[in-house]
């Protein structure tokens, strides 16, 4: 067995380990607090997959988070921890309902147009918190959160006083045009086109980062700024860009969500897509190519969660306290070290013992 | 020789998480009252060993022996209790306090809640009279010499009760003064009774100081002798597998056309603190250009300036004809500048990347290894990778094992296999051979003559006199910033000469200087 193998082993085993425990600890609460512990934890871990329209609840939850899990993977991958993923997704979705009322356009060119220019607009908050600790070395974690609160209200400000539905007691947008909604590919569920430019996104991020000469200097900074520095390529330049991409991407996802799930702008506040991004990202261990899984599960437990609310006398924080959970044990990374170790020694002494043999075979 | 044994580890046997195996079957005994050296080339498990019997690692299996008593060393800290102490070769002191809070540090006398100053001070004094070690006790540890931070390290070792002191390359960082009074201090230890654990990878050395040196190769042991009983020869055969020639061969130089041509450079870090101070000189194709000098005297910045890391005040630079001002680090690149830099396992290298990766980060726009598109061309991307792990004998796995996941010194191979694999005209080579092996220093000092025999410009920055001398064609010493000497011709020059300029004592006029600029 070598490293990669048992690495591999490990790893899958670690996943599992952390499922069980996540598992546990969740039939545990509900035990605790249900009258009704079957019937709610059925609807948890069952439940989604009771109907069609149930499994594409999942996978229309999972398309939001593949877009801000992809921006947070480029952020945390040039080494810059910028939670701005959140403000960009939802200015993009801002930007695009804007562009959705107020542009009369073709079909297919009018949903274009809205999703670039939610990239853009993402892309432009994103370059907030970038440019300032690029030019005054201001601390990229507390801009970016405090840039967060900006794009909220200033989303919420536009809405309430140039785009509202005056008919409607609550707040929402005027009705977004009929040609910039992206259209839905499985009857019966809301699964829409935009979930196919997610996985391209997916396939194209792991295409930049592992093969292409920016991501390759990205992850160079990401790992070592002084050694790309060293060596000549220009970090604050790699760090700017990737936050640039990265905002791009998450404004791409809020357009999406917007145009591909809802006929008008409901949102009263952030929906909190980047934050969870950064569970999902985790999960996928710096592998775009594993994102699209990664943010299924979450959108897994999400959806059994609402279902278990909906069907039992447990209510939706739950899936807010198991996310907790999961993400805490994701964390460990030491878990299982002890038998890595153990495999990784008599691995070394095989192999030692082979050569040792194939050498007193040639003598 | 009392030959009693201070500390034996038995078949110590050390497998890294990585699967690699860095000691094997291992067994190593030390008397009381010897001074034991402990040589192998790099990675070839001599830190391990020594991290071990200090705690800082622990062995996969096998037994250690301290004063004949079986003992389980957890942490440093239960070393330090088992009489155990470590100068370890970068100075673990706290720059911003005194002499005396970094010795008593770990083990304060304490009067009630408040620690005891007076008893502190009285302590340290008596224990630096007892072994004649001087040093300041109330003054700054960032304002001593390298010299001095390793006496308060060796005190440190002392007062909290080391009968045991293991020194890590002890005397990379000293001129040769220094090394003579801390052998002399060595000496003194021993006739007291002390135990010393002497790792080095300089053969004259060990001769001179040592009783008996342990060899070690690729993690086992090779053997146990006598210094006495051993010639150099026969010791770097033992560590490297093969004959090693010790003395730098080279022809004389054929200088060309400057390559770098510094004037009357002028560095400050504030208006009145001067880091470097008028220096010129002229560095030409075909020649190795050295810098000698104690360190903190203004190579640091000088290198830096040169490689673009740092501004200076006045003078001019000009590296192949440009004005460095008006480079980046990427165009001084382009122009085929390499830079070994002294810290190089904390800016020379990204860890968690392989070592392929490492070796092209600066090539990454190569046309070799980018389209015009921009994506990276993987096949001639590892043939290259595959290449140099060969050329350099990066000990791996492969050339995709992250560059973390090796030895100290064979990371810094990866750094010399990028640097002088990238046809350069100019190397900017900063203490090249510090903390590598016999084997692999003879290889870069082939390399660097190579380099020159070619026509290109090497200009060497080292403490290792003996290199320095060896390799340098021509050179200049500075103290305190400003140039004290130069050299037109190192083959007339003893390192006592040298060890003259760079402490002070003497200093050439300026008549004599201004030859550097030649």
């Amino acid at each position: 067995m070598n490293n990669r193998k048992i690495n591999l082993l490990v790893d899958s085993m670690k996943l599992l380990l952390i499922l069980l425990i996540a598992l546990v600890l969740v039939a545990t609460i509900i035990f605790s607090v249900s009258k009704e512990p079957a019937n709610a934890l059925y609807n948890f871990f069952i439940g989604p997959f009771l109907s069609p329209r149930r499994i594409g609840n999942i996978l229309e939850g999972a398309f939001p988070l593949m877009f801000t899990s992809l921006a947070v993977m480029l952020i945390f991958g040039a080494g810059q921890f910028s939670m701005i993923a959140e403000g960009s997704f939802f200015i993009g979705s801002t930007a695009a309902m804007a562009l959705s009322i107020s542009l009369g356009l073709p079909a297919v060119l009018h949903p274009i147009v809205c999703i670039l220019g939610g990239g853009a607009a993402g892309a432009l908050v994103a370059a907030v918190p970038a440019l300032l600790k690029r030019k005054w070395q201001v601390s990229e974690v507390v801009t970016s959160i405090m840039m967060n609160y900006v794009v909220q209200f200033f989303a919420i400000y536009l809405v309430t006083y140039h785009y509202r539905e005056m008919s409607s007691s609550s707040l929402a947008s005027l009705k977004l045009a009929d040609t910039s909604l992206l259209p839905k590919l499985v009857h019966g569920t809301n699964i829409h086109l935009g979930g196919v430019l997610a996985i391209l996104l997916c396939v194209f991020c792991w295409f930049f980062i592992y093969r292409s000469k920016f991501g390759f200097q990205l992850r160079v900074t990401g790992c070592n700024p002084r050694f790309a520095h060293y060596v000549g390529i220009r970090e604050s330049g790699v760090m700017v860009g990737a936050q640039l991409i990265a905002g791009c991407i998450a404004g791409m996802g809020g357009s999406v969500e917007l145009l591909g799930m809802y006929n008008r702008f409901k949102w009263t506040a952030s929906p909190g897509y980047g934050w969870t991004g950064i569970v999902v990202a985790l999960l996928a261990k710096d592998n775009p190519l594993m994102v699209p899984l990664s943010a299924c599960f979450i959108a897994y437990i999400n959806t059994g969660a609402n279902i278990m609310a909906m069907n039992s006398d447990v209510s939706s924080e739950m899936a807010q306290i198991i996310q907790g959970v999961i993400m805490l044990l994701i964390a460990s990374g030491a878990l299982l070290h002890r038998w890595r170790q153990k495999l990784v020694v008599e691995a070394a002494q095989k192999e030692q013992a082979q050569a040792a043999a194939a050498e007193a075979a040639r003598a | 020789m009392s030959g009693v044994e201070a500390l034996r580890m038995e078949h110590i046997t050390k497998v890294y998480p990585n699967g690699v195996i860095a000691n094997q079957d291992v067994t190593f005994a030390v008397n009381r009252g010897e001074i034991h050296a402990l040589s192998g080339e790099n990675g070839a498990g001599k830190s391990t060993l020594m991290k071990m019997l200090f705690g800082e690692e622990q062995p996969t299996s096998g037994d250690i022996y301290i004063g004949g008593e079986k003992s389980v060393i957890s942490s440093s800290a239960a070393a330090i209790r088992l009489g155990i102490g470590m100068v370890h070769q970068h100075f673990m002191l706290v720059p911003s306090l005194s002499v005396m809070d970094n010795m008593i540090l770990g083990m304060e006398p304490t009067r009630g809640i408040v620690i005891n100053r007076r008893l502190a001070e009285q302590q340290v004094k008596r224990i630096s009279e007892q072994y004649n070690l001087q040093v300041p006790p109330h003054a700054k540890i960032r304002d001593l010499s390298v010299g001095q931070k390793q006496k308060v390290e060796i005190l440190k070792a002392l007062l909290h009760g080391a009968r045991i002191l293991i020194l890590d390359e002890p005397t990379a960082v000293l001129t040769p003064q220094e090394t003579r009074e801390l052998f002399r201090e060595l000496k003194i230890l021993k006739n007291d009774g002390y135990t010393i654990i002497f790792i080095s990878h300089k053969l004259n050395e060990v001769r001179e100081l040592c009783d008996r040196i342990t060899i070690i190769r690729h993690g086992r042991t090779m053997g146990v002798y006598p210094v006495s009983e051993v010639s150099e020869e026969e010791i770097s055969r033992l560590m490297v597998g093969r004959d090693v020639i010790l003395n730098i061969e080279k022809t004389p130089a054929k200088p060309g056309e400057p390559v770098l041509s510094v004037r009357e450079l002028t560095v400050k870090d504030s208006p009145t603190h001067v880091l470097v101070n008028s220096v010129s000189f002229c560095a030409r194709r075909g020649e190795i250009f050295g810098v000698a000098g104690v360190e903190g005297n203004g190579q640091s910045e000088l290198v830096r300036v040169l490689t673009r890391n740092l501004d200076f005040s006045g003078g001019s630079v000009s590296v192949l004809g440009r004005d460095i001002r008006t480079l980046s680090i990427a165009q001084l690149r382009r122009l085929r500048v390499s830079h070994i830099p002294e810290d190089r396992m904390t800016i020379g290298i990204a860890g968690s990347l392989s070592i392929t990766e490492n070796a092209i980060a600066d090539k990454s726009a190569d046309p070799d290894f980018c389209t015009r598109a921009g994506l990276l061309k993987r096949k001639n991307i590892r043939a290259y990778g595959k290449k140099i792990t060969e050329r350099y004998r990066v000990l791996c796995k492969s050339p995709d094992v992250p560059v973390s996941s090796l030895s100290g010194g064979n990371i810094q191979k990866v750094v010399l296999a990028r640097e002088l694999s990238s046809e350069p005209e100019l190397v900017i080579a900063d203490q090249p051979t510090r903390g590598v092996d016999v084997g692999a220093t003879e290889f870069i000092h082939k390399e660097l003559i190579g380099l020159r025999d070619e026509g290109k410009c090497v200009f060497l920055v080292s403490s290792d006199l003996n290199e320095l001398l060896g390799l340098a064609d021509r050179l200049i010493v500075l103290c305190g910033g400003a140039v004290a000497a130069y050299f037109p011709d190192t083959a007339r020059v003893s390192e006592e000469d040298l060890g003259r300029y760079m402490l002070g004592i003497d200093c050439q006029t300026p008549e004599q200087i201004g030859g550097a600029v030649k």
